[in-house]
């Protein structure tokens, strides 16, 4: 059912049936290391170069999640994946042969809130029994296409992030009383352009759109932060968290306990010399399929609110003095008790 | 939004932690130094072999380039750099390193299109840039010399 401006409420909501998270090293040495399903020491995964080691990990992923789920590939009819990557390579050689129909999506880091947001809905109108939600990036093809080549030497500024090496893929089935979790709703994002033009400075450009995002949710489905355990941002960071949590104390809500975010849950800032945080469409993908999903089967949470955040960078427009607008998209995760 | 995008500039800068300064420039000065000291020392040796100065010289630069692209590729320039700063990137070592990190990086995108076209990725417009200063320079001297004011 559509409520509000921007959100859908499913009366049958699809249920997360399986999931898989990989990730390499150096997030296999962070906090949540143990967690996830695979820790991949080769950051090469097997493959001459970074951008077929990002699509072998995508490959490995998807391969994981249909068998942890013991689903029958042919079974899944639709695809929703996505990277950081020019013409999506890692999606679009990494998914070959998995033969699945798929959308290719770019929403930046927010892909992954993209992938379930348009996956949920197909599901939910009864379109496909079963589809598959992936998104992946990877530290060093991130570099590579975004900054500077990885042996080159220069000094990081304290907002900058680290991209996730990981990804994280569901499979979504129609509804039942068995699963993971349930998605109950979905609140899209939009663009959102608040005029930072810092690229080192990620989170204070996706802050404004989870704001945004986040207060639209909260109209749309006539709640306010008490309605949810937790709410997850993608990834923003020390600086990105400071602002949005500014933002909303401005409109009468406070989410400084409730609020976390999986760019500052990935990594250990500290040791890990990360900065502000994990960064990347795996960062919120992996997180979500490794810490939160759990979490909410266990019952811990009995409802968060999942919002992967995107930074629209493109080093063309960036270079043509352009701004860095953000976006994010929201999905409501509830435990299956709750149905 | 309520905020308009001057005002949000502003409490963005206000909120983003920054490198500290002093910590900074002292690190920047030990290492540039110590790169500094480091080719001092190659060239007197080369001159006590009983190369002139500029020859010396000359063999010096090479030197520090050779021994940038072998820490290059053992990954330790770069931490040589986020330690120290424009102390490792104003040297001729660290351009050496901005020119050999694009040639690693690129080499899977083959000999021509990725070596070939990406390598001077980084250091292209210190070159450009640099020969342009020069010349307009040279073009200075030459008019203030021509007309003996030189």
């Amino acid at each position: 059912m559509q409520i509000g401006k921007a959100s859908i409420r499913f009366e049958e909501p699809p249920i997360i049936e399986s999931m898989a998270s990989i990730v390499g090293k150096k997030e296999g040495q962070g906090p949540l290391g143990k967690l996830f399903d695979v820790v991949e020491q080769d950051d090469m995964f097997g493959s001459d170069n970074w951008e077929k080691a990002e699509s072998a990990l995508q490959k490995q992923t998807a391969d994981l999640a249909i068998e942890k789920g013991d689903i029958r590939k042919k079974d899944i009819r639709y695809l929703f994946a996505g990277d950081l990557l020019g013409q999506l390579i890692a999606t679009s050689f990494g998914t070959v042969d998995l033969e699945i129909p798929l959308f290719g999506l770019f929403g930046a880091c927010s892909t992954m809130g993209e992938a379930l947001n348009l996956g949920a809905m197909t599901v939910a109108g009864g379109y496909a029994d079963k589809v598959m939600a992936m998104a992946s990036s990877h530290f060093a093809t991130a570099e590579k296409q975004f900054r500077f080549p990885l042996g080159y030497g220069n000094q990081r500024p304290f907002s900058a992030s680290w991209t996730v090496t990981g990804c994280g893929a569901v499979v979504l089935t129609k509804h039942r009383k068995e699963g993971i979790a349930a998605i109950t709703g979905i609140t899209t994002g939009r663009m959102v352009d608040m005029g930072i033009k810092d690229s080192m400075n990620m989170g204070a450009a996706m802050a404004p759109a989870a704001f945004h995002t986040i207060q639209q949710n909260f109209d749309d489905f006539q709640v306010d932060e008490s309605y949810y355990d937790k709410i997850i941002t993608g990834d923003l960071g020390q600086v990105g968290r400071t602002i949005l949590l500014d933002f909303m104390k401005n409109k009468g809500h406070d989410l400084e306990k409730i609020h976390t975010d999986c760019g500052i849950e990935i990594f250990n800032s500290n040791d890990q010399d990360t900065h502000a945080g994990g960064s990347g469409c795996g960062c919120a993908a992996s997180t979500l399929c490794s810490y939160i999903l759990p979490k909410v089967q266990s019952g811990t949470w009995k409802r968060v609110l999942f919002v992967p955040t995107g930074a629209l960078l493109s080093t063309v427009s960036f270079n043509e003095g352009e701004t860095i607008p953000g976006i994010a998209h929201a999905v409501v995760i509830e435990n299956i008790g709750n149905l | 939004m309520e905020i308009n995008k001057k005002a949000y500039e502003a409490y963005v800068k206000q909120v983003t932690p920054v490198h500290k300064k002093w910590p900074g420039i002292i690190k920047a000065f030990l290492v540039g130094g110590i790169i500094c000291t480091l080719g001092q020392y190659i060239t007197t040796l080369f001159m006590n072999t009983g190369l002139e100065k500029e020859a010396a010289s000359a063999w010096t630069t090479l030197v520090l380039i050779a021994a940038t692209v072998i820490l290059t590729g053992l990954n330790i320039y770069p931490k040589i750099t986020k330690f120290g700063g424009a102390g490792a990137l104003v040297p001729i070592t660290g351009f050496a390193n901005s020119v050999v990190a694009p040639a690693v990086e690129f080499k899977a995108e083959g000999q021509v299109f990725g070596i070939g076209c990406k390598i001077f990725t980084i250091a292209g417009p210190v070159i450009l840039y640099g020969i342009l200063s020069s010349w307009i320079l040279g073009v200075i001297a030459y008019v203030l010399k021509a007309f003996q004011m030189l």
